[in-house]
């Protein structure tokens, strides 16, 4: 059934080439004198840009196993695959776009970035436990390496130490969960560990493990209570770097969750197109209840925060917990708006991010709300791309934010659980207050210097690449919302 | 012949009194040390495991587990030394010029 080892390099290529590409830096940086140049980022650039289009597109159900069952090689996977590549193609352009790397050697950070993104296909792609565990590390590492980055300031260093102790500690717990299913089933693989735990009667061992494995995913997506690390994190970072962890990690920590989940806890149903427990374990109330205390947190506290990058922290926990809605009805729709929320909250929040890096850019790492105010006059385009976002990540129609948000609760109520769709609407307005008061300050308020921020010829263009999906993808998500549909599908050996 | 279920017991012994030091202790050496007594018990119930199945998978992960476990503590002690330089202390209770 699973491909051999040889066999498999040709369903390989993306991962090959992130790898050679790190390689290359790593050479690049060896030989080079001047370890500050753009020459890295362009690299990287290259590398990343191969990457995706050797993602390609896999046909429909051609779904194969590779590396000895190690890894999958389908739809759910590339399209993971191909999402994470774009962040990281974005935040390069960040980095190379922020003020914050000048005069530093940047050789290093391009490398921690690309290790992730290696990570991160490995993690999306993983039907092995110890693929998956040794993947989610390599996710790991390089973020702890890339939150501390300025390790000459206290704010970055410190976000990394607390970084370390918290993702080491549920890494922890999660393969001491992986422990049990492997005393209990004999086996790593996760299709057979799902047969097997079906077959026999074993909860409350299962119960411990689907709850300390979920501590392990929870962490990597920033979910309420596994969240602490992320706001000082995302604060700390420097700022392209929080940009990338607010979308690539969280976006394949969702795809593990989702395969992990639906492969040991779970089987499709074959009479109702739909998946079904395979145990006493109630895992999807468990979720339920997780993602509505995240999306709470998340925002009421997001209303408090003066700085942006801070507040967009505690955003995108909430956003984490729209998304978890999908997560626990067991059905392709909710899957799909998953995915199709992933890809406009890929837009929506890094646009945000690559304006917070102009205006910090301009104000000297000013990064508080008053340091938006008059952005309006002063850069009316940044200015006007940013309140698309904010509105977009709000969900008001006509953005893209609305269209996420309209799959996502249309299939909540769908499957019946109003009390769900009831929390995550009332957090919508909260969600409201709080990006609103970013965007009046930028055009209501009187800036404290009115000099004019000039916006590059490449920021703009990448602002506006941003801008263009958030508005297209509100009026006419078609084709997205089918490629969103077509990558549900996993395969299970 | 030890039972299966006391290399069990012994493992769940050593993860909580990981847990214990990661949630009670101050000192982010000792934290650092108590993740690690969280991986070494983690790997006793693999091994276990592994050779109460007769399968070598086990043992194999228990060596994954050693081997992450090194890269993270590299990490972890070079951020150790860089936050000691700034801020003289490695207390996490002193940890909080970031909070909610």
């Amino acid at each position: 059934m699973s491909l051999g080892n040889l066999a498999s390099v040709g369903y390989f290529l993306p991962e090959l080439t992130v790898t050679a590409t790190i390689l290359l830096l790593i050479l690049m940086h060896v030989v080079t004198k001047s370890p500050r140049s753009n020459a890295f980022g362009f690299l990287s650039l290259v590398g990343v840009g191969a990457a995706i289009l050797l993602s390609g597109i896999v046909p429909a159900g051609a779904g194969k196993s590779i590396f000895e069952g190690m890894a999958a090689y389908d739809g759910f996977a590339v399209f993971f695959k191909v999402l994470t590549a774009l962040a990281t193609l974005v935040v390069i352009f960040m980095t190379m776009d922020s003020r914050e790397m000048d005069g530093r050697s940047q050789a290093e950070y391009y490398i921690f970035l690309l290790s992730t993104l290696l990570g991160m296909f490995l993690l999306s792609s993983a039907t092995d436990i110890v693929m998956l565990y040794l993947s989610l590390e390599l996710v790991s590492i390089p973020s702890y390496l890339l939150a501390g980055y300025f390790k000459g300031r206290e704010r970055s260093t410190e976000a990394a130490m607390k970084y370390v102790v918290f993702g080491a500690t549920a890494s922890g717990v999660m393969i001491y969960g992986f422990s049990f299913l492997f005393g209990l089933t004999g086996t790593t693989q996760i299709a057979e560990i799902g047969r097997s735990l079906a077959a026999g009667k074993a909860t409350l061992p299962m119960l411990l493990a689907s709850v300390m494995v979920a501590v392990g995913f929870g962490y990597k997506i920033a979910a309420v209570p596994f969240h602490m690390w992320s706001p000082d994190v995302y604060e700390g970072a420097p700022t392209p770097a929080t940009a990338f962890f607010s979308v690539g990690p969280k976006a394949a920590g969702f795809a593990v969750l989702v395969r992990f989940y639906y492969t040991v806890f779970a089987a499709p149903d074959p009479g109702s197109a739909l998946w079904r427990l395979t145990s006493a374990v109630d895992w999807p109330l468990l979720f339920a209840a997780l993602s509505a205390v995240t999306m709470t947190v998340g925002n009421l506290v997001a209303v408090k925060q003066d700085n942006v990058k801070r507040l967009l922290a505690y955003s995108s926990i909430a956003h984490a917990g729209y998304m978890l809605m999908g997560f626990v009805l067991l059905s392709p729709a909710g899957l799909k708006a998953i995915l199709f929320y992933l890809v406009v909250y890929l837009f929506m929040n890094l646009g945000a991010f690559y304006v917070v890096i102009l205006v910090s850019n301009a104000t000297n790492g000013g990064e508080d709300i008053s340091d938006f105010a008059g952005l309006g006059s002063r850069a009316p385009f940044a200015a006007v791309s940013l309140a698309v976002f904010l509105f977009a990540l709000t969900g008001i129609p006509p953005f893209s934010g609305f269209i996420g948000k309209v799959y996502l609760f249309a299939e909540v109520i769908n499957r019946g659980v109003y009390w769900l769709v009831v929390v995550a609407g009332l957090n919508s307005v909260v969600a409201l207050y709080y990006y609103a008061r970013i965007v009046r300050s930028m055009f209501l308020d009187e800036p404290t210097d009115t000099a004019a921020i000039a916006v590059p010829g490449v920021p703009r263009a990448m602002l506006l690449l941003m801008v263009a999906p958030t508005l297209i993808l509100g009026v006419y998500w078609e084709p997205v919302a089918r490629i969103a549909s077509d990558s549900i599908r996993m395969i299970a050996f | 012949m030890v039972e299966p279920s006391a290399y069990l017991l012994l493992s769940a012994i050593l993860f909580c009194i990981g847990v214990v030091g990661v949630v009670m202790r101050r000192n982010v050496l000792i934290i650092l040390m108590s993740v690690e007594l969280m991986l070494n018990g983690v790997n006793v119930a693999f091994v276990a495991a592994g050779s109460y199945l007769g399968d070598v998978a086990g043992g194999i992960f228990a060596f994954m587990v050693m081997t992450v476990a090194a890269a993270e503590a590299a990490v972890g002690l070079a951020l150790l030394i860089a936050l000691y330089r700034l801020k003289e202390t490695i207390d996490v209770t002193e940890l909080r010029i970031l909070k909610w």
